[in-house]
């Protein structure tokens, strides 16, 4: 009996946060229903959910991974515009825009390589740091672009359309991706070592650079991934629209922020929760599209998803505090 | 008799202060080595930079004989070196299983971590170390640990690696008599299986039992080397070590 308890504790010690916020979606998605059952049964209030949610998704979870690793990232939503518009630069001027992608996602590498890279080497606070680049590249894609987006109509009619963002019976192509993503991740996190070394890091980086493990290597990496994930978020928003717009990846910033939290992954490092992160992302989806669909004016949007963010954080408490 | 480890001059400065001078000092194959002096000798900064986690500014640093070059922590747990930690170097929110296997993790091609494998090695392991509360396994956070199970981790993580030299850094503190003595226990083992180790304690009394040679550290110099034959009694080598750090 002991032996069931013991078992059933660790597994609450480790699914507990995802299990919350799976809740917190639940519970959502039953006060919708109940409170606006028409506008719930609509397929377009979730079809426009299923758009949003593969960006916010390509985001979130990366983000998952540096928050674990004891680091946060605000420069990924100008990261997001910066690869957008190699991308869209690129396909204007007739390069293939299968070559433009792969360029696109190795300049969110390479951008968050050096925020990594300069936070770790000169010890910079990580939110001071990458809210300065946040600026700083939204600044000079203003620059370059004359502050004018650019459109790609062109991009239709090449094979990585369809099968990026096409339609598939009805479902947008980018709901797979993000899924394929998102299961990745999952392995990537609990089951290699790259997730393993990046939680002990944000555990204890002392510990962690005693057992020889890589502490800076580990956190440059881990900006790294979330500037892919920015960089594939600002692509696939890109070719849905057509459009690169300078402005773009802003709206995002702090939605996805939010999406880590509700999640369930604890601000201070060495725990994360990738399937917590997904509900999260659905429950500010949710929130950002549901309040209009059901009829509310969009001033009450930033009010619930404030009010979503406290009432998370509270009950995510109830999962302790951190144990050192 | 093999050296497995040796220190041959090092020097180590932080700032203006130099930690260590010119410290040498050397390991070799299936003894207790007993390293002791007072707070601030330079203990730490010698056991810090013999497992890598300082690289010396001067002095060389030589494995079974050969000198190494840019010496780290990795290099040294390659080299079956394993430091129980004075602070245990665990993290606490991470289960035990992940604990004993930070930094070697036992791998499949491309990173992916034998889980299944690592949960059984684990669960051997702290049973091995004597755990027996049912409500511990392998996936119990390390947080919910007493300080001598956690000791009990730490050391879990040096059996399992088999390392042929382990650094123990006053792994008697705070400790019950009972889990003392497990830490006296388990030094022997490593002794009979001809690997040695190497003790750092402020408890005179614990260090004498265990050790087969004493290394006085004071302000960052090697002032004394002794065998346990040349004094027959602790109280021997506290004289010693008061005469040899108030000479100094």
């Amino acid at each position: 009996m002991s032996n069931n308890n013991s078992y059933l504790s660790n597994y609450f010690h480790r699914n507990g946060r995802a299990l919350g916020s799976i809740g917190y979606f639940v519970l959502l998605m039953v006060i919708f229903l109940v409170g606006a059952p028409e506008a719930w049964i609509r397929p377009n209030l979730h079809q426009s959910v299923f758009v949003m949610m593969p960006t916010l998704i390509f985001l979130t979870i990366p983000l998952v991974f540096l928050v674990a690793s004891g680091e946060i990232d605000l420069s990924f939503a100008s990261t997001y515009a910066v690869a957008a518009y190699v991308f869209a630069l690129l396909v204007k001027n007739g390069v293939d825009p299968a070559i433009c992608l792969v360029l696109g996602i190795f300049t969110g590498a390479a951008i968050g390589a050096l925020v990594g890279t300069l936070i770790v080497v000169f010890r910079l606070s990580s939110l001071v740091a990458s809210l300065g680049v946040l600026f700083l590249l939204r600044g000079v894609i203003l620059l370059l672009s004359n502050s004018r987006s650019i459109t790609i109509m062109e991009i239709d009619s090449h094979w990585i359309y369809p099968l990026l963002v096409g339609n598939f019976y009805g479902f947008p192509m980018q709901i797979f991706w993000a899924a394929i993503f998102v299961i990745f991740c999952y392995y990537f996190f609990n089951k290699h070592v790259f997730g393993i070394h990046i939680q002990h890091v944000g555990d204890n980086s002392v510990s962690a650079e005693q057992m020889g493990i890589n502490v800076n290597a580990v956190k440059i990496k881990a900006f790294m991934f979330v500037g892919i994930g920015s960089a594939i978020g600002g692509i696939f928003t890109t070719m849905i629209t057509y459009t690169f717009f300078p402005t773009q990846g802003f709206g995002y910033l702090l939605l996805a922020l939010a999406a880590v939290f509700v999640g369930g992954t604890p601000y201070w490092g060495g725990l994360g929760t990738i399937i917590g992160a997904v509900f999260g992302v659905g429950i500010i989806a949710y929130m950002e599209i549901g309040i209009i669909a059901i009829g509310w004016s969009g001033e009450w949007r930033q009010f619930f998803n404030g009010l979503i963010i406290l009432l998370a954080l509270l009950g995510h408490r109830l999962h302790g505090e951190r144990v050192r | 008799m093999e050296n497995i480890i040796e220190l041959d001059n090092v020097t180590k400065r932080f700032g203006g202060i130099t930690a260590l001078n010119k410290a040498s000092l050397k390991v070799t194959r299936g003894e207790v080595v007993g390293l002791i002096g007072d707070n601030g000798a330079g203990k730490s900064t010698l056991i810090k930079t013999l497992v890598g986690v300082y690289s010396p500014d001067e002095g060389d640093i030589l494995i079974r004989g050969k000198k190494v070059n840019a010496w780290n922590a990795l290099k040294a747990r390659e080299s079956g070196i394993e430091t129980v930690f004075q602070d245990r170097a665990l993290t606490p929110q991470q289960s035990i299983v992940k604990n004993i296997f930070m930094g070697k993790e036992l791998r499949y091609p491309f990173g992916f971590i034998k889980e299944k494998e690592q949960i059984f090695e684990a669960n051997r392991l702290i049973r091995e170390i004597g755990f027996t509360s049912k409500l511990i396994n392998a996936e119990s956070p390390v947080g919910n640990l007493s300080g001598g199970e956690r000791q009990g981790v730490a050391i879990a993580r040096a059996i399992y690696n088999k390392a042929e030299l382990i650094v123990l850094d006053e792994p008697t503190n705070n400790l019950s008599l009972n889990e003392t003595q497990k830490v006296f226990d388990f030094v022997l083992n490593v002794k009979k299986s001809n690997r040695s180790v190497l003790f750092i304690g402020h408890n005179i009394y614990h260090v004498y039992d265990i050790s087969d040679r004493f290394v006085i550290l004071d302000r960052g110099e090697v002032v004394h080397q002794l065998n346990k034959n040349d004094i027959s009694t602790p109280e021997e080598l506290m004289k010693i070590m008061r005469d040899t750090i108030g000479a100094h």
